[in-house]
């Protein structure tokens, strides 16, 4: 019997290596089960060196999910770091009525006019400065997963804050994992749409 | 009765799923090579051994070849030996390999399907374990982080049945299900030991009440006679994988066969694969299905030994057939999977049209339209009767 699809929602991570794109869409992806949704998350791995572009995949389902490929449509771009635009194409694929999320100070407006960009949603969050203020070094990964809540409501916050905290929680002190919570709340309320 | 065990669903790593089946299934001896070209699945079996989760005796090795030997020691003594492995690792591994299978023993070994250089490359393909095809050990392959759990624990049942006492790789395409982060099922500990039961060797090397030698010269007199037992070991195989699948089905509800077909029965075009890419093929299957293309697929499960007569019953009657490889058989006519299909479907006297297919070299993606282009040329062979090339390379550039 065939399982037929109904919801699949496909998320494309773009960040250099060190910036924890890949533990960010594992993360992403594990707050799913919390609605009982199906989930799958993925890099593609290149050379694994600081600061050399990464790209990885976060696909969550109302069906289980059998295919094992690249996202080539996302739904949702996630660009953890600016200094990529221009240098990856990270609009390639983007749905017409998707959305992309870049940690930026600049406006959405802004983003759209590098970009030359008039299809899909833009979102904006400082992310690196909410990552300074909340975690003391700029880890952008936990702030740009509540930019995508934000954008997207792909997962519920309270599942991503679950998730930190079993996750995070077994690598990290009480203090870090709350201050990635923090984060994430911050990226919610501080997330620009334009 | 209602036998069947309710698992926890939980997110994993595929390559630490495979630890966690290790883990469970707590093996007497882990013997690996714990860095590059090895994965992530012996890196969390040794944490499991440093914290005191399994009574494990973990050797850390100086190679791969001395990761096989020490697993080939291990399990002449009488125990339930294991490793891991990839790509050039299982390339080092190989004069052991056919140590392991013409000893006659169940070692289980995880294979994290890598491909081989050069040019320097360590995603995935499957020319490590093809390459490794004829060395004496089944080979399960994977479509999902799920079976590679399963067929792991699957394996330890299917080696050490006194009917087969053959070494077994479990297969899972690197990176692509050895990376990926999916939740899958993990069943309980106990049902899990209790699945595997305790490995009771009909021969031990320390069993010094019932002396027997492992391993002597045997040149003219009767290396063929053990050779050809080797070979009735394989044949007994098949009938072992299907019970210990259907046992595994009865207690978690995840049945196992050698072979799956998938919207099989009524089609007229069939791709045949093994590996993760049957996943995506499925879901092409489901959309040309609903545009009323008469599409299936035929997933090998099992590769070693080749279940031929199923295959080519299942295939015989197809209108064309294509049957993909992700590994190179250089100056071969062919490449390695379409070789055995077709002399199944020859030798069990059934002539369909079949091409082959090579894809994926080196981790190169696979996309959903690339499979859909597959079966828009199956339906072009039909109509024209042409099979030629018969080996045609997705997505290269030539």
């Amino acid at each position: 019997m065939s399982e037929k699809r109904q919801r699949l929602v496909e998320i494309r991570w773009h960040g250099r290596g060190g910036q924890g794109s890949v533990i960010a869409s594992e993360l992403l992806a594990e707050a799913a089960m919390d609605e009982g949704e199906y989930f799958q998350a993925f890099p593609d791995y290149g050379p694994e060196r600081m600061g050399a572009p990464v790209r990885a995949y976060t696909r969550i389902s109302t069906s289980p999910i059998r295919q094992h490929h690249q996202i080539i449509d996302p739904d949702a771009v996630a660009v953890l770091d600016m200094t990529l635009l221009g240098v990856v194409d990270v609009t390639e694929g983007l749905k017409d009525d998707g959305a992309l999320i870049v940690n930026t100070s600049k406006s959405p407006a802004e983003i759209r006019q590098i970009l030359k960009l008039d299809k899909a949603r833009v979102y904006t969050v400082d992310a690196s400065r909410i990552a300074m203020d909340t975690l003391g070094r700029n880890i952008p990964n936990t702030p740009m997963i509540g930019a995508i809540i934000k954008a997207t409501g792909v997962v519920s916050r309270e599942g991503v804050v679950r998730t930190i905290q079993e996750r995070l929680g077994a690598r990290l002190s009480k203090g870090m994992v709350e201050a990635n919570v923090r984060a994430v709340e911050r990226a919610l309320a501080e997330t620009q749409q334009g | 009765m209602e036998t069947r065990v309710k698992g926890k669903l939980l997110a994993f790593r595929g390559d630490e799923a495979v630890a966690e089946a290790m883990r469970q299934i707590n093996p007497d001896v882990v013997a690996a090579y714990p860095i590059t070209p090895q994965t992530e699945t012996v890196q969390a079996f040794s944490q499991f051994v440093a914290n005191g989760e399994v009574d494990t005796e973990f050797i850390a090795v100086e190679s791969e070849h001395a990761a096989m030997s020490a697993c080939i020691g291990a399990a002449a003594a009488g125990g339930r030996a294991q490793t891991a492995t990839s790509g050039p690792g299982l390339a080092l591994m190989w004069e052991m390999l056919w140590v392991a299978s013409g000893m006659r023993l169940p070692i289980v070994m995880p294979v994290v399907n890598r491909t081989l250089s050069a040019p320097i490359n360590i995603l995935c393909d499957h020319s490590d374990s093809m390459g490794a095809r004829d060395a004496g050990w089944l080979q399960l392959y994977a479509e999902s982080m799920q079976e590679a759990y399963d067929n792991t624990i699957q394996a330890v049942r299917i080696a050490e049945h006194p009917r087969v006492m053959l070494p077994i790789m479990s297969c899972l395409d690197g990176f692509i299900l050895g990376h990926s982060f999916e939740p899958i099922e993990i069943l309980p500990d106990e049902a899990v030991r209790e699945f595997v039961g305790t490995y009771k060797p009909g021969y031990s090397l320390l069993d010094v009440d019932h002396p027997v030698t492992y391993g002597p010269i045997d040149f003219h007199g009767h290396f063929f006679e053990h050779k050809r037992q080797q070979v009735d070991g394989m044949e007994s195989a098949p009938e072992v994988v299907l019970q210990v699948g259907r046992e595994f089905g009865e207690l978690t509800g995840r049945y196992y066969g050698l072979t799956e077909g998938y919207e099989l029965e009524d089609a007229d075009f069939v791709i045949v694969a093994l590996g993760s890419v049957t996943g995506t093929i499925k879901t092409v299957v489901d959309d040309l299905r609903q545009q009323g293309q008469r599409v299936g697929l035929l997933r090998i499960r099992c590769f070693r030994p080749f279940p031929a007569q199923e295959i080519a019953q299942a295939l015989g009657n197809k209108k064309a057939v294509a049957v993909l490889d992700r590994s190179l058989s250089f100056g071969a006519q062919a490449h390695q999977v379409y070789l055995e299909v077709v002399t199944a479907l020859y030798t069990h006297g059934y002539a369909p049209k079949v091409v082959n297919y090579v894809y994926g070299i080196g981790g190169r993606d696979t996309l959903p339209h690339e499979v859909e282009q597959v079966y828009r040329e199956l339906a072009e062979v039909d109509k024209t009767g042409v099979i030629q090339p018969v080996v045609r390379y997705l997505t290269v550039r030539e």
